[in-house]
């Protein structure tokens, strides 16, 4: 266990370093950080005491454990589009992305699973017959079609939801909240939906084909043997086996709806950090596009060691045949 | 005259073979198990429409919208023909530039299947040839393309390609840019895509690797990229025809992201993406023809290649049947 836990360990960690390093590479080796700092007029000896203090004279490995230190401190500079500190930026805009991702995985959840379980249980049943077909061109429609769908049918036909923005946010302690009130709930509904609909889909075919296999087995027809009511066995025995691979699915698909969010947002106008990342592209902003993607695989490996981890909790199976096959 | 005699039976002789592949075709499993599914023969149907509507389009296309000189302004803002306001000469209406909308969906979809093309392409070289190395040589080497694999597979695929894209805008000087965007982008989508394929590759070459003819031509001293290239390669390459296809929808879809996020290909050439996000901009001043239109020709051109994947990836592998 200890050992697994170890290797599992050293493996996040080479990952987020060879991520640090592309960061890097990209900061130091893409265009001339000098340029990009002193402007125009500067004079060959200004360039030249900018290039000495900056410490790009020091050896390579010198500069990267400069860069990684600072990282980890969450220093990255100033942005060069905005001209405020990348950390202050990419801070401002977190709360957006992470609530954003929190309503998409919620509402993923509480729709997504139900429909999985219906669909699993009335198999030949006509309504579960067209949420199948529903959710297979659910899959095929892009993220950003589905947002603007969304937005053609609720916002400028209906009327009835907001289509950009976060409107109204209440101040939670310095948390610019969208949970708190109805009218800053109205802004987020559709955006969130857009985000789901894609693991709402996955998660209800998921449920729905550990349903009919669980459904099979023999403890299902002891169950019933003895005899259990539909619901206790449907809810009481069969559902809860099934919750293992939608926990670990759930989580691990919160990483993608991080970068998924960078559609969704750009849909929505959401100010989150997705926006801010695309910004950073079309304008070359390479300090924030470094901090980005040190911040997205930091989240990516947590997340993935998390889950990991929690497997090897969970499934006893796992501690028992060789543990570097566990994933 | 038996020179004559000679090229006209050969002739004869082939037309005779390719009837009898023919015969042999229609008789096959598999184009009885095409034949059997009516929504496999529907998506054959549209695919094929959709190519000929996108590579005719220069002969089929009532206007050339590529052309500027051919817009009027005073035909921008038309519905589709069956509204109020509709002309019949725009069918499916007009932009806010008097482009003709289903002339612009053709040539945007050529220019998506170009790039799904090229970049399904551009990964299927790169999967195959790191897929066959990894499982032909083992070991370290092995190991670290594994890895490299897995890392990226943790991160999707269109976050990969919006990191590529923006590493070539850095790097590429900006008169290059609007040039080379296409190739970036053909790059990118093939980077974010080969993993796949070298799983699949390596998987079978590690089978194959142990059969008695890759043994035998080890042994009368064949060198190790021979064997890999014209041994194990011809045998190996059936699965990733399918995935291939199927990655075709994707890479489609991802470039239609891309470019709706105004990172893919250039204005003056645009994709179904490029069209969506140009008609984006008018969605509220309820002129919807513009994004709909072209949102509809996707999703039918993704949707029909997916099912067609589908279908092959039944067809082709008897064990699933």
């Amino acid at each position: 266990m200890v050992a697994y836990i170890v290797r599992r360990l050293l493996q996040s960690i080479l990952v987020l370093v060879a991520v640090g390093f592309i960061a890097f590479s990209l900061f130091n080796y893409v265009g001339d950080p000098v340029n990009n700092m002193v402007g125009v007029e500067a004079t060959d000896a200004e360039r030249e005491w900018a290039r000495k203090t900056l410490g790009l004279d020091d050896p390579f490995p010198v500069q990267f454990a400069r860069f990684a230190a600072n990282a980890v401190q969450g220093d990255f500079g100033f942005s060069y589009r905005l001209s405020i500190p990348v950390v202050s930026a990419i801070g401002e805009r977190l709360p957006a992305t992470l609530e954003l991702v929190f309503v998409a995985a919620v509402m993923a959840m509480l729709i997504g699973v139900p429909l999985g379980v219906y669909t699993g249980l009335h198999r030949d049943g006509v309504i579960s017959r067209m949420l199948l077909t529903a959710s297979l061109i659910g899959i095929s429609l892009p993220t950003f079609l589905i947002g603007i769908l969304l937005i053609l049918v609720f916002s400028v036909w209906l009327g009835w939801l907001p289509s950009f923005g976060r409107g109204a946010t209440v101040d939670l302690w310095g948390w610019e909240s969208n949970l708190v009130s109805w009218e800053g709930f109205k802004s987020i509904i559709l955006p969130a939906l857009t985000l789901c609909l894609f693991q709402l889909t996955l998660l209800m075919r998921l449920v729905r084909a550990e349903m009919l296999e669980v459904l099979r087995t023999d403890y299902i027809k002891f169950a019933r043997a003895r005899g259990l009511t539909n619901r206790a066995v449907h809810f009481g025995h069969a559902l809860k086996n099934t919750l293992v691979p939608v926990i670990t699915i759930t989580g691990l698909q919160i990483g993608s709806l991080i970068a998924f969010a960078i559609i969704t947002e750009t849909v929505f106008q959401w100010p989150g950090m997705g926006l801010l990342f695309l910004q950073a592209i079309q304008f070359v902003d390479i300090p924030v596009m470094a901090a980005y993607l040190c911040l997205v695989a930091l989240i990516f490996v947590l997340i993935n060691l998390v889950v990991d981890l929690l497997y090897y909790a969970i499934d006893p199976r796992l501690r028992l045949d060789g543990a570097g096959q566990a994933h | 005259m038996t020179t004559a005699t000679g090229t006209q039976r050969t002739e004869r002789s082939l037309l005779w073979r390719l009837r009898d592949s023919l015969h042999r075709f229609i008789d096959s499993d598999v184009f009885y198990s095409f034949r059997r599914s009516p929504v496999t023969v529907l998506a054959f149907i549209v695919t094929v429409v959709f190519f000929i509507g996108a590579f005719a389009a220069p002969v089929l296309a009532p206007y050339n919208t590529n052309d500027v000189a051919t817009l009027d302004l005073m035909d921008a803002f038309h519905p589709p023909a069956w509204m109020e306001d509709g002309s019949r000469a725009h069918l499916l209406g007009t932009d806010d530039q008097g482009r003709d909308v289903l002339s612009a969906i053709m040539f945007g979809t050529q220019v998506s299947l170009v790039v799904g093309f090229m970049s399904v392409i551009f990964s299927v070289v790169l999967g195959v040839s790191l897929g066959l190395i990894s499982g032909y040589v083992g070991g370290r080497t092995d190991h670290i393309i594994m890895r490299m694999a897995d890392v990226q597979l943790s991160f999707p695929a269109v976050l990969v390609a919006l990191l590529l894209f923006g590493f070539a805008r850095a790097v590429l000087p900006r008169e290059l840019q609007e040039d080379a965007a296409i190739y970036v982008l053909i790059v990118a989508i093939g980077l974010s895509n080969w993993v796949q394929f070298a799983r699949t590759v390596r998987g079978s070459t590690m089978v194959e690797k142990n059969k008695e003819y890759v043994q035998a031509a080890r042994v009368i001293g064949r060198a190790p990229l021979a064997i890999m290239v014209r041994h194990v390669l011809p045998n190996v390459m059936g699965p990733v025809l399918v995935i291939a296809t199927i990655s075709l929808a994707l890479a489609i879809i991802t470039e239609a992201t891309l470019s709706f996020l105004g990172v893919g290909v250039p204005p003056t050439q645009p994709s179904l993406g490029t069209l969506i996000r140009f008609g984006n901009n008018f969605l509220f001043s309820g002129e919807w023809w513009m994004t709909i239109f072209p949102g509809i020709a996707l999703v039918m051109l993704a949707l029909a290649v997916n099912l067609l994947g589908d279908w092959m990836r039944d067809a082709f592998n008897p064990k699933l049947r």
